[in-house]
């Protein structure tokens, strides 16, 4: 019941932050140069003033601010994001077709940079000042200091074209037609270098923070008392160790959440993944705005929704948390 | 009692009367003792120095077409070859290192100011202040950050101060959440509520009995902020939205990009630039992290 309450909480709070966004870009399409009228009349090569006031007016320009905000809110809360002038359709539609492709990509590489990074993490302390500790080391120092988008053109020189491995951009190969697993297998050729480059950044952080944690853990009196009991050692770094040495782990993974998104639009320019990434550099470049404030409403949703579950999960790997909030700060 | 131990043969430093170094003295020593740390700061000056007095030296235009485009490394005496343009990329990348640094420090002081800000405010009223300036920097870190200053610079055009606008008013959370944290904890302790009860007012306390004391780990969280600003400029730049009058690593990087797979040398080298600076950044922020926290030092 208590975990019932704490997430309802949170949610609640969620959504608060995501009307907060939808006010953002509401002001940001008002002070931002240019309206609707505009951009239609720069599409159809100019337009008459009179013609685009009436266009104004269809759109609802012409009404109070607070009815204009108003009615943006229930579009939004009807899914409406708005319409595309640049791809003809509307916002959602659009969102929800990369959608998909964008998750596949962070989660993969989420799963992927977590295990690696707490797998190292943990041998690193169990020998601390072995090999593995110092590799962990300068790992964390290069993963931050390269920008990810380098690291992606590069490893697509080495494992591309180098050295052909992996295809060198986009999500299925076009050229043949694939069903049921071998459509799955070509996805998958496609996806292990985006989803290394995007991983890189955060294997390093997860990394250098499970390794801390652990090291933590391991000098406590639990530990002492699991080994004194006469369990072998896999058995209490792995059984009894890991669990609170993950706490740190699952917290940072709701805290970098918004740079994941960030990394993902990089990478997927990079690799021309079709997600929510081209989709918004794409419309950066067309100035399409109501695409772009959509595409930014749904990532904070996406981070808001992984940071919920975060936080789920934490309470389920430590039930000693019991206050209500739960905040990230 | 003291006579006693000196007759014993204890010296002044066994008995605690130990001239007590001062602690910028102290913070200099434990960091020339962190051997990686030093490098880090000899390569970071060196990069500092070049891209600031390299362009007087070496005076070739950077954007001026000097050879035929792409032409690899070493033809022609370009020890780094040229860009699409036929253009040499020594000079981009010798004159590509001022906006770049330049960029990276202003928004991270942004980002410093407006955190120190939130933080040092929240951390000091605690109630509601607290619980609104904390509900808008958890807002903060929900808003995707890089898809945020994208809009931002598309919408209020790709001028440097701008794209510094952009990335500082994105960056500052993590600073916030520091400053907060050693707020909580210094605000507690004795010295504070001796200049309370000694009459001190709010701004006195705020900024001359509390911050100075909590700055070590923000001065740590802003060294690397600069890193990761520079990272953030780079990631702009490279989508296209770098201001088109200035050279950076980043503009480099983006004005290359469609021709990657054909000359990835182009791309290559800024990177590498890039790499080199964050990385001595990076290291001279972990130094100075263990310079400041003496205990924290045998992690």
């Amino acid at each position: 019941m208590q975990f019932f309450i704490a997430t309802v909480k949170r949610a609640g709070f969620g959504l608060v932050l995501l009307v907060a966004v939808l006010a953002l870009n509401f002001v940001l399409m008002h002070i931002a140069p240019g309206d609707v009228a505009d951009t239609i009349a720069q599409d159809a090569g100019g337009l008459d003033a009179e013609v685009m006031e009436q266009i104004r007016i269809d759109y609802g320009l012409d009404l109070p601010l607070w009815q204009q905000m108003a009615k943006y809110f229930w579009g939004v809360a009807q899914l409406d994001l708005g319409y595309s002038f640049y791809y003809n359709e509307p916002v959602t539609k659009l969102i929800l077709e990369k959608l998909p492709a964008t998750l596949l990509l962070v989660i993969s590489a989420q799963v992927l940079s977590i295990f690696l990074g707490v797998m190292l993490g943990v041998m690193a302390a169990r020998k601390p000042t072995g090999m593995t500790s110092h590799f962990v080391t300068v790992l964390s120092l290069v993963g931050y200091a390269a920008p990810v988008f380098w690291t992606g053109i590069m490893l697509i020189i080495l494992f591309a074209v180098m050295v052909p491995i992996f295809p060198i951009g986009s999500m299925v190969d076009v050229s043949v037609e694939r069903e049921g697993i071998a459509y799955a297998m070509d996805v998958l050729r496609h996806l292990v270098l985006p989803a290394v480059t995007l991983g890189s950044i955060f294997l390093a952080l997860y990394s250098r923070l499970s390794r801390a944690s652990m090291l933590d853990v391991l000098g406590s009196d639990y530990v002492r008392t699991a080994q004194a009991k006469g369990l072998s050692e896999f058995q209490v770094v792995y059984k009894h160790a890991l669990r609170n040495a993950l706490l740190p782990v699952v917290t940072t993974v709701g805290l970098v959440m918004s740079g994941i998104v960030s990394g993902a639009v990089l990478v997927e320019t990079v690799f021309s993944w079709p997600g929510l990434g081209t989709l918004a550099v794409q419309s950066i470049i067309a100035r399409d705005t109501p695409t772009i404030l959509g595409i930014l409403f749904f990532s904070s949703l996406v981070v808001v929704v992984a940071n919920l579950l975060t936080d789920m999960v934490y309470r389920i790997i430590d039930p000693r948390i019991k206050t209500s909030g739960g905040s990230n700060l | 009692m003291t006579e006693n131990l000196e007759e014993r043969g204890f010296g002044q430093k066994e008995m605690g009367f130990v001239q007590v170094e001062h602690p910028f003295k102290e913070t200099v020593r434990m960091f020339a003792t962190n051997y990686a740390a030093v490098a880090g700061f000899v390569v970071l000056v060196i990069v500092i120095l070049v891209s600031f007095l390299g362009p007087f030296i070496y005076t070739t235009d950077p954007w001026e077409m000097v050879w035929s485009p792409f032409s690899p490394p070493g033809a022609k005496g370009f020890l780094l070859g040229t860009d699409y343009l036929g253009r040499d990329l020594v000079a981009q990348i010798i004159h590509g290192g001022r906006a770049t640094i330049a960029v990276g420090c202003a928004a991270a002081l942004l980002s410093v100011l407006i955190g120190i800000t939130f933080g040092a405010l929240s951390g000091f009223y605690r109630g509601w202040v607290e619980e609104v300036l904390m509900r808008i920097t958890e807002f903060f870190q929900v808003l995707p950050t890089l898809l945020f200053s994208m809009v931002l610079v598309a919408l209020f055009g790709a001028s440097l101060a701008m794209i510094t606008f952009a990335i500082g008013i994105v960056s500052w959370t993590g600073v916030a959440r520091v400053t907060r944290a050693e707020f909580l904890k210094i605000r507690e302790l004795e010295y504070v509520t001796a200049s309370r009860s000694g009459g001190a007012k709010a701004p006195t306390l705020i900024f001359r009995v509390i911050l100075p004391n909590a700055l070590p780990p923000i001065v740590v969280q802003s060294a690397l902020l600069v890193g990761f600003a520079i990272l953030f400029e780079a990631g702009l730049s490279f989508l296209g939205l770098s201001d088109p009058d200035v050279m950076s690593w980043g503009a480099m990087m983006g004005n290359n990009r469609p021709f990657i797979l054909q000359h990835a040398f182009t791309i290559m080298y800024p990177g590498l630039a890039i790499f080199i600076t964050v990385l001595a950044i990076s290291l001279v922020g972990d130094g100075l992290n263990d310079a400041l926290n003496p205990k924290l030092r045998k992690r």
